[in-house]
């Protein structure tokens, strides 16, 4: 079999979403960034909204996201995204507009803004990176962070008499009235990058069928944080995380397949 | 013809009836005296009712000039309103926007200060409308409204400002302004914009891609230092451009003058009677508004100063545009100042004594 034959569009299996285009990506290798960047670019793709769509970057490592995904972008000061979604889809309501949010934005600098546009129910679709550390600035303390971990900031591990306690913020969007769909996800494998998939695609439905806010966390790794391979990252990941950051629909009010 | 109709209202509530005739798409805005009567007027109005404009309470002034940037960002009109301690909570989001070049409004109905400071009036910001309050080089376009009529006017002039150079602009009112009744014809209705007219008069605007045309992307960061460099240096040119054709003054009984008294906004207004009751008792004095107070009119200023015996500026502060009036003139007459502070509005005669004493008698 020649790679002409492999390529063949009869032979395909898989193909990258054309939303994506060939930018070399600034994330580390072994990131969970990249497959939840393409699983966006396929739902836009599959919903017939590549021209219809406003994406929100944050600051964090996902600062750039603008680079990767072939849609209009706006970047928004740390924090601010969901202000900023707020306000381009009150002006253009037939757009699919989504922030996308690492932990530090969401549920440290920018948690009035998370918590009110939620609550709101602006018709918007919020997606959460939680990889339990400050990647960009180098692997400080996150909101997220768990007890016991160990990040640049709390190299001794993070201690609740000093440092308080992991911030849960997707339990507490679960209990806001203007949400209609929270989920917590994770990309580790291919079966959970499907659900990841249906999970975001679902946010996205329930925002342009006007049901309220959703937030779709997705539990992430960092192994240039964690100063541990991508394979230990996601070893790890499982070990430690999903027993604080359970896995699931946390709230589903939409009737959404 | 009712756009001609003479009503008599609040600067506050002039801004809001202004926004929803000049084809406002949306404002976001969070309470805060003297100035939450722009709020209340537009919910009571329901322009979504019949313009479309969207009017949103937001959870604080942090989100609403963020919201101004996403609006404006996607080609929209749109403005807030706050007051000092509010409008210092907006300095992120408005450096931001000069950077990304966004095209937002924002009104200052000022307040004394520092901190909490008062609720009473003042003009004590103007230090951070001028240069900047937020971080890096950038200018935001600054108009003063002196009356209720220009808080009417002004409104549709900041947004054609803003969409022409893509800049933040800026009205720097007071509580005097904001708060005081006075007649006003309020502007004629102006459609807004339709889809195909936005994307015509922003084509860089974020508001989904059609295939045409390569993705929009309105952000202000650059890591590159050389990219950025050009950026801020293209940045420094637009200021120029508005520095050159966008300066706005008013001169009021100066060509005959010894002595100029340099006001803006409600202490313009106040130093309207100091000037008529100074030429009562002999002293001929005129006065001098800048309009825009960035860009300041300083070439104008230089000009008048020529064979005068002296400037007053009177400012409700410590002392702040007397900076750029001393810049102009740059030492060729005496500049004094007058100010009252903590939210003390001055009596005509305290600004007609200040001159006496600073100037005539000195």
């Amino acid at each position: 079999m020649t790679q002409n034959d492999i390529i063949a569009p009869e032979n395909l299996v898989y193909s990258k979403p054309e939303l994506m285009n060939d930018t070399t990506m600034h994330y580390c290798p072994g990131c969970s960034h990249g497959e939840v960047h393409k699983l966006i670019a396929e739902i836009i793709e599959e919903m017939g909204m590549a021209e219809k769509t406003v994406g929100v970057s944050p600051v964090g490592c996902a600062v750039f996201a603008y680079r990767y995904l072939d849609i209009d972008w706006e970047e928004a000061a740390h924090g601010r995204a969901p202000a900023v979604a707020t306000a381009i889809k009150r002006c253009w309501p037939d757009r699919l507009v989504f922030s996308y949010q690492g932990d530090g934005d969401l549920a440290c600098i920018g948690t009035a803004e998370t918590i009110h546009a939620l609550n709101r129910g602006e018709h918007i679709a919020i997606i959460f990176i939680n990889n339990a550390i400050y990647g960009m600035t180098g692997g400080q303390m996150a909101p997220t962070t768990l007890i016991g971990q160990k990040t640049s900031t709390c190299p001794y591990g993070r201690d609740p008499e000093i440092h308080g306690y992991p911030l849960n913020i997707t339990e507490i969007a679960a209990h806001l009235q203007g949400t209609c769909y929270v989920s917590r996800q994770s990309v580790d494998t291919v079966a959970s990058i499907m659900k990841a998939k249906k999970a975001i695609r679902k946010a996205f439905e329930a925002s342009m069928q006007g049901l309220g806010s959703s937030l779709v966390e997705i539990v992430s790794t960092c192994n240039s944080g964690w100063k541990l391979s991508p394979v230990k990252s996601n070893e790890w990941m499982r070990e430690n995380m999903f027993n604080v950051y359970e896995k699931g629909d946390l709230k589903d009010t939409t009737n959404i397949k | 013809m009712e756009s001609q109709e003479v009503k008599l209202m609040k600067g506050n509530e002039a801004i809001a009836h202004a926004a929803i005739r000049c084809g406002a798409d949306a404002f976001f805005g969070y309470p805060i005296t003297p100035q939450s009567e722009i709020i209340e007027t537009l919910a009571a109005l329901k322009p979504w009712e019949t313009t479309g404009m969207v009017v949103l309470q937001a959870e604080s002034e942090v989100a609403s000039i963020n919201m101004v940037y996403g609006g404006a960002g996607s080609g929209k009109r749109v403005l807030t309103t706050s007051s000092s301690p509010g409008i210092a909570l907006m300095q992120e989001g408005i450096s931001y926007m000069a950077g990304a070049e966004l095209p937002g409004v924002f009104v200052n109905v000022q307040r004394g200060g520092p901190g909490l400071g008062t609720i009473q009036p003042s003009q004590g910001d103007y230090f951070q409308a001028t240069r900047g309050g937020g971080n890096g080089d950038y200018q935001v376009i600054v108009l003063a409204p002196a009356s209720v009529q220009e808080m009417a006017d002004f409104v549709d002039l900041a947004f054609t400002l803003a969409f022409r150079y893509r800049n933040p602009a800026m009205i720097l009112s007071d509580g005097v302004i904001g708060q005081m009744m006075e007649k006003v014809v309020l502007p004629p209705m102006k459609p807004r914009r339709t889809e195909e007219e936005i994307s015509k008069e922003c084509p860089w605007a974020a508001m989904g891609r059609p295939k045409s045309r390569k993705p929009n992307i309105i952000t202000s960061l650059e890591l590159s230092s050389e990219v950025m460099e050009k950026r801020n240096i293209l940045l420094q040119e637009k200021y120029a451009e508005i520095e050159a054709k966008e300066v706005r003054c008013e001169m009021h009984q100066c060509e005959d003058a010894d002595y100029v008294i340099v006001a803006f906004g409600s202490a313009a207004r106040i130093a309207e009677k100091s000037v008529e009751l100074l030429r009562e008792e002999g002293i001929k004095v005129g006065l001098f508004r800048p309009i825009t107070l960035w860009p300041f009119p300083s070439k104008e200023i230089v000009e008048l100063s020529k064979g005068k015996k002296g400037i007053l500026v009177a400012e409700i502060n410590a002392g702040q545009m007397v900076q750029d009036v001393r810049l102009a003139v740059n030492g060729t007459l005496p500049v004094e100042h007058f100010g009252r502070l903590g939210g003390i509005v001055p009596d005509p005669s305290e600004i007609m004594e200040a001159l006496k004493s600073k100037l005539v008698n000195k």
